[in-house]
């Protein structure tokens, strides 16, 4: 990964000596690309900014404000694809030039930023949004100005755009196979239901409720709800003790998730010695680095990814990531989901010969890719990703041990009958 | 329903529920007391005071680091070093932030909240870009970490109680300097007549810079606490600065007792709550009681009686 070309926005490249042999085969390459690639009137009768060698796409994520904290990921993993797409000729022979915009963690400059790039930088694609409330705000101007937007995060469902491409889960992939592996693996009867008070908790706690006293059959003994940004939870953990829950399923996130395992840890309630499981669809390697390892230890998470798993993909993934973002990066579920973003976009490109956005958005139900980290996805007809749900045991040193996956692909269904 | 349960589990839940109660109590003081000299004595409403914690927690961060690089021995006792540290560079920074900007907004309140408002995106960017913008994970000696077994059931976690401790020697601390010190009184004076404290020879300026540097040391000491109970990130300090104001303003400014008070009821209160109704539900019906009881008393739980 020594090769990139940048010309607009983002990080600007430095070229070394030893990179401009690169840099004269990476012409040649593209030379020859080019000789092959099909004309742009052909690939282009939209009015985006392809040119005979270059296609523009847009990276909008929050760099700045609260949430850089989780975007930063996502917008490393979507360069780094980008890069990578590049070295290999780029997208019907046109190098792949991305123009980052700031959400600044508010969702109008997101709505702004948006409206930006497809209107005035009439951008073929958009990798980007991490929280629901911003995807909200930018949806009706991809809707508008019929733009392509790829959306990594995990989130509540609900919700099917012809214009977005749902690289993350929606909520019953990520968690009816970790329910039914804590039921049948740690023969868990009783549960108590954690979260921050927002959307995606509150939606995917009543579809963990619906399935844990419909489908298994077992019992809820207590479902609570703290604000964002809550930072005392011994009262709440004082419940959990009265309760005695055989799990606990919590979703809470941000700063409020630090708090919290700590204060659980604190609080003498052992996750390691298999009375008490603690089961989240929060927590990624990401967000251990704050919680500290150790708060942490012997928790589960329900996730598609892992930076551990093991598979020569994502041990390439890993690889690349870490030579071009620093050997101490960590990678959790969402960053491999925005990984996603730019393959699954020049597959689809690809199938349907054009950068048109309503060809490319017709050919992408059926995309499949069998490089991803997380091994093979599928693109449904509903635009989410056909993937499998993994289960991690968190270990001391902020990594994930696999100890489930499922067999079968999960079937993305982000309006699921009976959990509504 | 507390029927299914034994008497001995609800007398244990009692006791740890109580303690409980005082955690939050101390973390409320400690996250006030800074802000209530601040607001209390000067009338300067500070929007970066959470951002002045997270100074501390930060100078703990590095400080952990350090110790764990050069000093593995002694790792145990760095907290102490840090809590120190975690004071003078607030206290630092707070000088001179007064020295460059407060000072010239003493008459103009509105512009002194707009001012610090912008201090804090300020200072949340820079951390963004000092230390990433990542949370980063602080390193807590094994020996304050875990919980104290008291019996079967009650257990009080450590962290908890070194949390009370700190609140309590720095609330001790700061009554001492403001009401048997000299310092103090000369603080006293210039809040309750201005003109007059510089008529008998007091540097009224002096004075300012000193008390809004202790104001932000104090919140640097509260961060650097609260590195074990919570996380620490650019933005971390926005978590705490709604709670800050309602304790200082329920307690009615200029008060030292009235702070006390206030994070005293208002901690119990939303603790009592909140094991019965949850923690959303707890924290409205918090909030909606303190809206209640400031309408019919605007000045708050205490007040200083001054002649204007």
């Amino acid at each position: 990964m020594t090769m990139h070309k940048q010309t607009t926005g983002g990080a600007t490249g430095r070229w070394g000596l030893g990179k401009l042999k690169l840099l004269a085969a990476s012409m040649v390459l593209a030379a020859t690309a080019n000789a092959a690639a099909p004309p742009t009137e052909e690939v282009n009768t939209t009015g985006l900014a392809v040119t005979d060698d270059t296609v523009n796409v847009g990276i909008l994520h929050s760099v700045t404000g609260t949430m850089a904290i989780s975007e930063e990921g996502s917008v490393q993993a979507e360069i780094l694809a980008i890069e990578q797409i590049n070295e290999m000729g780029g997208v019907l022979g046109r190098k792949i030039e991305y123009i980052q915009e700031d959400g600044a963690s508010d969702w109008p400059t997101f709505a702004d930023r948006s409206r930006k790039l497809l209107r005035q930088d009439n951008v073929a694609a958009v990798f980007g949004c991490w929280t629901s409330a911003s995807r909200k705000a930018v949806l009706p101007i991809f809707e508008q100005y019929n733009g392509m937007l790829y959306y990594p995060t995990f989130y509540e469902g609900l919700e099917q755009s012809p214009n977005v491409i749902y690289t993350g889960q929606e909520a019953t992939q990520q968690i009816l196979a970790g329910l039914n592996w804590v039921k049948e693996e740690k023969g868990a009867e009783t549960f108590y239901l954690l979260g921050s008070d927002y959307i995606w908790p509150r939606t995917s706690n009543k579809i963990a409720r619906k399935h844990i006293e419909d489908v298994l059959g077992l019992k809820v003994v207590g479902e609570d709800y703290f604000p964002l940004g809550h930072t005392q939870f011994n009262s709440a953990i004082n419940r959990i003790r009265l309760k005695k829950p055989d799990v606990i399923y919590a979703i809470i996130v941000g700063g409020s998730n630090v708090a919290f395992y700590k204060q659980l840890e604190a609080a003498g309630i052992d996750m390691t010695d298999g009375d008490t499981t603690l089961l989240t669809i929060s927590v990624t390697e990401d967000e251990i680095l704050g919680i500290g390892g150790r708060n942490i230890e012997g928790a589960y998470a329900a996730m598609k990814y892992f930076q551990s798993l093991d598979n020569p993909n994502n041990e390439a993934f890993v690889k690349a990531f870490k030579e071009r973002w620093g050997e101490d990066s960590v990678i959790g579920d969402v960053t491999q989901a925005a990984y996603l973003g730019p393959w699954l976009w020049k597959a689809a490109v690809e199938k349907a010969g054009s950068f048109d956005v309503d060809k490319v958005r017709e050919a992408s139900p059926g995309i499949e890719l069998t490089t991803a980290p997380e091994g093979y996805v599928r693109i449904h007809e509903n635009h989410h990703l056909w993937s499998k749900t993994r289960v991690g045991r968190a270990m001391a040193n902020g990594q994930y041990d696999v100890v489930f996956e499922t067999e079968e692909l999960m079937e993305p269904d982000p309006f699921p009958e009976g959990y509504q | 329903m507390f029927s299914d349960y034994t008497a001995t589990e609800l007398g244990s839940i009692f006791a740890m529920q109580g303690f409980a109660g005082l955690i939050l109590f101390a973390v409320f003081l400690l996250m006030a007391l800074g802000l209530a000299i601040i607001f209390g004595q000067m009338g300067v409403i500070n929007m970066a005071h959470g951002e002045f914690m997270i100074l501390g927690a930060y100078m703990t961060y590095l400080t952990s680091n350090l110790f764990a690089e050069y000093l593995p021995g002694l790792f145990d006792a760095y907290f102490f070093v840090a809590i120190v540290v975690a004071f003078l560079a607030s206290a630092a920074l707070g000088a001179f932030v007064e020295w460059a900007m407060i000072r010239r907004l003493y008459h103009r309140p509105l512009d002194t909240l707009l001012a610090t408002w912008g201090l804090s995106l300020l200072m949340q960017q820079s951390y963004r870009s000092i230390f990433g913008a990542r949370e980063v994970g602080v390193r807590i000696p094994d020996w304050m970490a875990g919980s104290f077994p008291v019996t079967d059931i009650v257990e009080l976690p450590i962290n908890g109680l070194i949390v009370m401790l700190i609140a309590i020697g720095v609330t001790f601390c700061v009554y001492l300097l403001m009401f048997k010190s000299s310092w103090g009184r000369r603080v006293r004076a210039v809040v309750q007549n201005r003109p007059m404290a510089g008529a008998v020879g007091i540097n009224t300026a002096k004075v300012d810079r000193m008390t809004f540097a202790l104001g932000c040391g104090i919140a640097g000491i509260a961060g650097s606490a609260f590195t074990m109970i919570g996380s620490t990130g650019p933005s971390a300090g926005q978590q705490y600065i709604v709670d800050t104001f309602l304790v200082v303003v329920f307690g009615g400014a200029a008060s030292l007792l009235g702070t006390v008070a206030s994070a005293f009821s208002i901690s119990q209160a939303q603790s009592t709550m909140e094991f019965f109704l949850g923690g959303s539900m707890a924290k409205v019906l918090t909030l909606m009681t303190v809206v209640i009881i400031l309408m019919f008393r605007p000045q708050g739980l205490f007040t200083l009686k001054v002649r204007k």
